[in-house]
């Protein structure tokens, strides 16, 4: 099989516990002390076709923004590789790729509030040699207006805008530098309801322009089924299903797909029932201490007794369908 | 949204003239600093000239008229020195000191601060636990220990209240770098990717700058008051060059006598001079404190 266009190959990341010098020393001397890393991210493989999007889902805390950061080579992940047409993106600890870009969710931290919007706009392609000092008011103006913002903008600093013009001028800063493929790590999750519409309608647009191929994380189960061609549900470090987004939405086969699909609050227009939804049972448990077997099991309703004891591999049960589940098919 | 593009910069001035006592002690500190940089335009007398003293004018009271044929306004000093062009030229001195000190401290421990800040791990372990091992000592013990050491001098005080200072501003620097350095932009810098030299000189320093600013403010007034310690104690500069300090102690044997405006004069300028130089940074960092903030 050739290698798909973004190809993430058992990628792994571990956080180990900052110890303090006192720490450090007495677990040298053979105290106990709790060493045990984090597996924020254990062992994620995914392909992305060019042009597609991937929706990246799953509760806080399953490490869904740790894959994307991997992906888009601001973390060095423990184990494995993101590559992107064949090449790394991150060689020697350093991003070695300009393709992929970030969009990142709080667009009040994301701009310097010393620099002016042509400035943050222009840094990244002026350094990389993709615009010139003499060009480059005409190509910040470009993409200024690509993001649906006025060229006059320009000039202004982050400060003076509201939060959705903060997210298109960090839109236009990531399109400037011309990626293949845009990360976006919850783009929409702190703006309000009616400014997220129009920031996924832009979304929507550059890909139909621009045929950017997208990973979009979220945990807003609605927005990534509108924006989405392919769907990956993460729970705890893990992939537990994924596939064709109509497919996960209808016909999911994970039953922690099918409790976070049931949890979306909903109104229903019955007489008995006008507000429904099922919460998953249970809290997530800890990444330090993941139970064994299947990790998904002491909150799985359907739970029996191979699940407590051997883990479940990510197998095919559809066309373009996996699921991690024993008792999926 | 206000359509003119109101840099932050800018907007800091603004609010810092808000401030009727700030803007005040500006003006003051402005003042003396021209009083300095013109000292030899303003003062009657070179007090650097000791051909040019008279010991017969030695000691005079404030109003007197001594043999240069002008009037002593502050009296004159044991060497028959006219107090006010030798404050007006310690002045010179001390300000010079403190601003070199100042700057110098400021490079140094930026720089070292930054560098722990951005490169965390060992080299942040290591450096700032030489940077703490450094603030556990009081600073004029330090300068007293290397002046002591290295001798009299310009260069050789400069040094020792660099030494004695560049801790602080490390620390200022480290704790402001490490804030933006956890920032989303930083990240988005890193993503792009940028270089670390450009990261560093074009985000993070003009991020941490205001702080660093309150900083060198208070630390340039501590200088000063540094310095002035040291000559009061004999160990700052020679004493063909008097600084504000020496003058101070020149005077000290005399105010039992009623003598008093040979120390006490020169006292009042430093005063006044320390003084102002904290109000400005005191405000400036009110500014800048985001809970302060209306």
């Amino acid at each position: 099989m050739s290698e798909a266009f973004i190809s993430i190959n058992d990628v792994y990341k571990r956080f180990s516990p900052r110890l303090s010098m006192a720490d450090r020393i007495v677990s040298k001397l053979g105290a106990r002390v709790e060493t045990r890393p984090v597996r924020a991210v254990d062992g994620v493989t995914l392909m992305v076709e060019r042009g597609q999007t991937l929706g990246l889902v799953g509760e806080s805390g399953c490490g869904k923004s740790t894959l994307g950061r991997m992906i888009a080579g601001i973390l060095e992940p423990t184990g494995g590789q993101v590559r992107i047409d064949g090449k790394p993106v991150m060689q020697g600890g350093r991003k070695a790729d300009t393709r992929i870009q970030t969009i990142f969710q709080d667009p009040f931290a994301s701009l310097d509030p010393r620099m002016r919007v042509g400035d943050i706009i222009a840094e990244g392609p002026l350094a990389h040699g993709l615009a010139d000092k003499a060009g480059e008011r005409a190509y910040v103006a470009a993409y200024l207006e690509r993001a649906g913002l006025d060229p006059s903008f320009a000039d202004r600093f982050p400060h003076q805008f509201s939060g959705g013009q903060r997210q298109r001028i960090a839109i236009a800063r990531a399109l400037a530098m011309q990626p293949d493929v845009l990360v976006c790590d919850e783009p929409v999750a702190s703006l309000d309801v009616s400014i997220q519409a129009q920031i996924v309608n832009l979304f929507l647009k550059l890909r139909r322009e621009m045929s950017i191929t997208l990973i979009f994380i979220s945990h807003d189960l609605s927005v990534v089924r509108h924006v989405s061609d392919h769907v990956a549900i993460m729970y705890l470090g893990r992939i537990v299903e994924s596939g064709p987004t109509e497919k996960i939405y209808t016909d999911p086969k994970h039953p922690y797909t099918k409790g976070l699909l049931e949890s979306v609050p909903k109104l229903l227009v019955e007489d008995d029932a006008l507000v429904h939804f099922k919460p998953i049972m249970g809290e997530i448990p800890s990444p330090l201490a993941p139970p064994a077997g299947c990790h998904f099991n002491p909150r799985c309703p359907i739970a029996v007794e191979l699940c407590r004891s051997e883990d479940p591999r990510l197998r095919l049960i559809g066309p373009g369908h996996c699921a991690a589940c024993h008792l999926a098919e | 949204m206000t359509t003119k593009a109101v840099s932050p910069w800018r907007n800091l001035w603004i609010r810092f003239c808000e401030d009727r006592i700030a803007l005040g002690a500006l003006i003051v500190v402005a003042i003396i600093l021209v009083l300095a940089l013109f000292a030899p335009l303003i003062a009657p007398q070179d007090p650097y000239d000791l051909s040019g003293l008279s010991l017969r004018d030695a000691r005079r009271p404030p109003g007197f008229v001594g043999s240069g044929a002008y009037v002593h306004w502050l009296g004159t000093d044991a060497q028959g020195r006219d107090l006010w062009s030798a404050i007006l030229y310690g002045l010179r001195v001390s300000i010079q000191i403190g601003i070199f000190a100042g700057a110098v401290g400021l490079i140094i421990g930026t720089t070292v601060g930054i560098l722990a800040a951005y490169h965390r791990g060992i080299a942040e372990t290591v450096l700032m636990r030489i940077i703490d091992l450094q603030l556990s000592f009081p600073p004029i013990l330090l300068a007293l220990v290397l002046v002591a050491v290295l001798g009299q001098g310009k260069a050789q005080l400069i040094a020792a209240l660099v030494a004695a200072q560049y801790a602080y501003f490390a620390r200022t620097a480290f704790g402001a770098a490490s804030a933006e350095r956890s920032k989303d932009y930083i990240e988005a810098a890193m993503a792009t990717p940028l270089s670390n030299m450009r990261i560093v000189f074009r985000h993070i320093l003009p991020n941490a700058m205001p702080a660093l600013i309150v900083v060198a403010t208070v630390q340039v007034a501590y200088a000063i008051a540094l310095e002035s310690t040291l000559s009061f104690l004999g160990l700052g500069l020679p004493v063909t060059e008097p600084s504000l300090g020496m003058l101070i102690s020149n005077g000290v044997k005399y105010m039992m006598s009623g003598r008093y405006w040979i120390s006490v004069y020169p006292g009042i300028a430093l005063i006044v001079l320390i003084v102002a130089i904290n109000l400005v940074g005191d405000h400036v960092r009110d500014i800048l404190n985001p809970r302060l903030n209306r």
